[in-house]
């Protein structure tokens, strides 16, 4: 206030005018700044490099299969009909067994996914919940290879001598289980694909369950809630996160490979029983991808492909959102699954 | 709360005990199916392993054969793969901490976490239209770009935040000594992370050696030893399990199952050592 003080640099003006020198000292100094450019260029080019592969991919994609887009436009979302030797493709009975093994898959992993990260971060001491969380991570290191290894000699008969005779005796009024039972089909893949995707949706929900503020916890059980209500106050708070994990796991599902390709029965048919075989997005490529003769043939698959990709990377795109909206402030949380 | 809790509070709290019982019972089921998996891979695998059967290339059904080319295919592969992808992952996990603040910044980390969720077989695709259909055979080398780029986004995140983890007195100290940022940043903050990092590609390198959609038509397969040549298909664990399961023999299933207990043991060992060499930090 006073105009004495004007005159007497303030420390915050001494320290800026000695940042000016030091940052004059270092522009004159040969080894700082050039150094300095080049370290960030490189880096830089490294970034930009991901762009530049995303790019790439959607690119190379869509030129590839620009021949399938001009042949059948829109229809080959919808057609049914997929014949290679007529050179007819729709993707459609594709789409439907991708959207039907992921929809059981969801069914039933997410009821425990959630289970097992309420009981982790909930209820479990910590001398059980972190070798627990270990075995959870361990769950989503195994290959997909291996589990549909599992999947063809330990899930396949056991669905089709114990689980699917026994649903059908009681259900087999409802045309989700009727028809004939090979162990081979949609149920099949939809339970590999259930037990590969909930140590993904496990970890991302824990994560969104610690980022809610412990005084949550508090505030609830001071009014004398129960454990229970407790928790269900705590899943409010990190509804959209729990949102942007199931979608995660969604996308996930939808994605996989191999496994469902091993136990799924690949064809393209589309039927109304659970039992049937039938077959995804993501296993037509890769049963057909190194067999595909002629342009015409190959650039429908790469089609398939990048419906996948766009698909995909939506959906992860929105899970991530979700995901951000929760665990946005609360550090360490962002996990490379 | 409601009121008249008294009445109520028999059956609040039985509501709660069922729920708290159901989430225990979840985390129980869950861990019996992974020791069921991994206790049959066990089972079976262990019966038709053998020193022969580790070191040889397949053979006809009958002439016994082994998984020998596919482990040194797996091996070159992972290697070809860490060396295009781990450079590129760092380095920008190191712009990423560093400079990533702006709105490129945020573009990048956005597409490197939606590249983490593109479905592998969809690498595969694209690194068949780039590199497989110019070239018109499959590749070893294509296969290593594959896995490399399911790599990139998993080490480009981890980087970041291990860098993000480095305590910012330790760069104001190098700085005021005089050290030029790059200085800075090479010779104080990335050895500071560098178990963290070292750990971020350790899993990334167990992640991708399980990969078996990206490799069918890309490095494609082979029934040889691989000789050195880059450009010639190259055999992986995953791709022959996957080929010996879905094939009608009794024998090659076995041996699927034996080539699995060499993958498994090969993923659990990584993973448990990164668990042990993170423990010991905290």
């Amino acid at each position: 206030m006073s105009s004495s003080q004007q005159n007497v640099p303030s420390p915050a003006a001494a320290y800026g005018a000695l940042a000016r020198v030091w940052r004059w000292r270092r522009a004159l100094s040969a080894t700082g700044t050039t150094g300095d450019a080049v370290f960030r260029l490189i880096l830089l080019a490294s970034a930009a490099l991901i762009l530049l592969i995303v790019s790439l991919m959607i690119a190379s994609m869509a030129v590839n299969s620009g021949l399938s887009l001009r042949e059948f436009g829109f229809h080959f979302l919808t057609g049914r009909e997929w014949n290679p030797v007529m050179g007819r493709f729709g993707a459609l009975p594709f789409i439907y067994g991708t959207v039907v093994s992921s929809l059981i898959a969801l069914l039933i992993a997410v009821p425990f996914s959630l289970g097992v990260a309420i009981f982790l971060v909930e209820q479990a001491p910590p001398r059980l919940a972190r070798p627990l969380a270990f075995l959870v991570e361990l769950l989503a290191a195994i290959p997909s290879v291996v589990y549909g290894l599992w999947g063809i000699f330990v899930l396949a008969p056991l669905l089709r001598l114990h689980v699917e005779p026994l649903l059908q005796n009681y259900l087999g009024w409802l045309p989700l289980f009727s028809g004939p039972i090979t162990g081979i089909g949609l149920l099949t893949g939809g339970i590999i694909l259930a037990i590969m995707i909930t140590p993904i949706i496990t970890a991302v929900v824990r994560d969104v369950l610690s980022a809610v503020p412990t005084s949550q916890r508090e505030a609830a059980l001071a009014l004398g809630a129960t454990r229970w209500e407790t928790t269900r106050v705590v899943l409010a708070n990190a509804a959209s996160g729990i949102a942007g994990a199931i979608i995660l796991g969604l996308g996930r599902a939808i994605g996989e490979t191999m496994a469902v390709t091993m136990v799924i029965g690949n064809r393209p048919e589309i039927s109304a029983s659970l039992f049937a075989p039938s077959y995804t997005i993501a296993s037509v490529i890769a049963n057909e991808f190194t067999e595909a003769t002629g342009d015409l043939y190959l650039s429908a698959l790469v089609e398939i492909g990048l419906i996948l990709f766009v698909v995909t990377f939506i959906v992860n795109g929105l899970a991530k959102l979700l995901v951000w909206s929760v665990t946005r402030g609360t550090s360490g949380t962002a996990r490379a699954t | 709360m409601k009121r008249g809790e008294g009445k109520k509070s028999g059956r609040r709290r039985l509501v709660s005990a069922v729920m708290t019982g159901l989430a225990a019972f979840c985390a129980v089921v869950v861990s019996v199916v992974l020791i069921l998996i991994l206790g049959y891979i066990l089972m079976r695998g262990v019966t038709s392993i053998n020193l022969q059967f580790l070191i040889d290339r397949p053979r006809p059904v009958g002439e016994g054969g082994g998984i020998g080319n596919a482990i040194t295919g797996t091996l070159v592969l992972l290697g070809l793969a860490s060396v295009i992808g781990l450079p590129v992952g760092i380095s920008a996990g190191i712009y990423l901490a560093e400079y990533g603040d702006g709105w490129f910044g945020n573009t990048v980390r956005f597409v490197t976490d939606t590249l983490t969720g593109v479905p592998s077989i969809v690498v595969g695709v694209f690194v068949y239209t780039l590199i497989v259909i110019p070239q018109k055979h499959f590749s070893a080398l294509a296969g290593g770009i594959a896995l490399a780029l399911i790599m990139i986004p998993i080490v480009t995140r981890t980087t970041e935040e291990m860098i993000r983890l480095v305590p910012t007195s330790l760069r104001e100290g190098a700085l005021a000594l005089g050290a030029p940022q790059w200085r800075v940043t090479m010779g104080v903050v990335l050895p500071a992370a560098s178990s963290g990092i070292a750990t971020g590609a350790m899993l990334a390198i167990a992640r991708v050696s399980g990969e078996t959609a990206p490799l069918l038509f890309t490095a494609f397969g082979s029934r040889f030893f691989f000789e050195g040549y880059m450009d010639q298909p190259i055999a992986s664990l995953t791709v022959q399990i996957y080929n010996y399961a879905i094939s009608p023999y009794d024998e090659w299933h076995a041996q699927a199952w034996a080539a699995t207990l060499v993958l498994m043991t090969m993923i659990l060992l990584i993973n448990i050592a990164v668990r042990f060499f993170t423990r010991k930090k905290v």
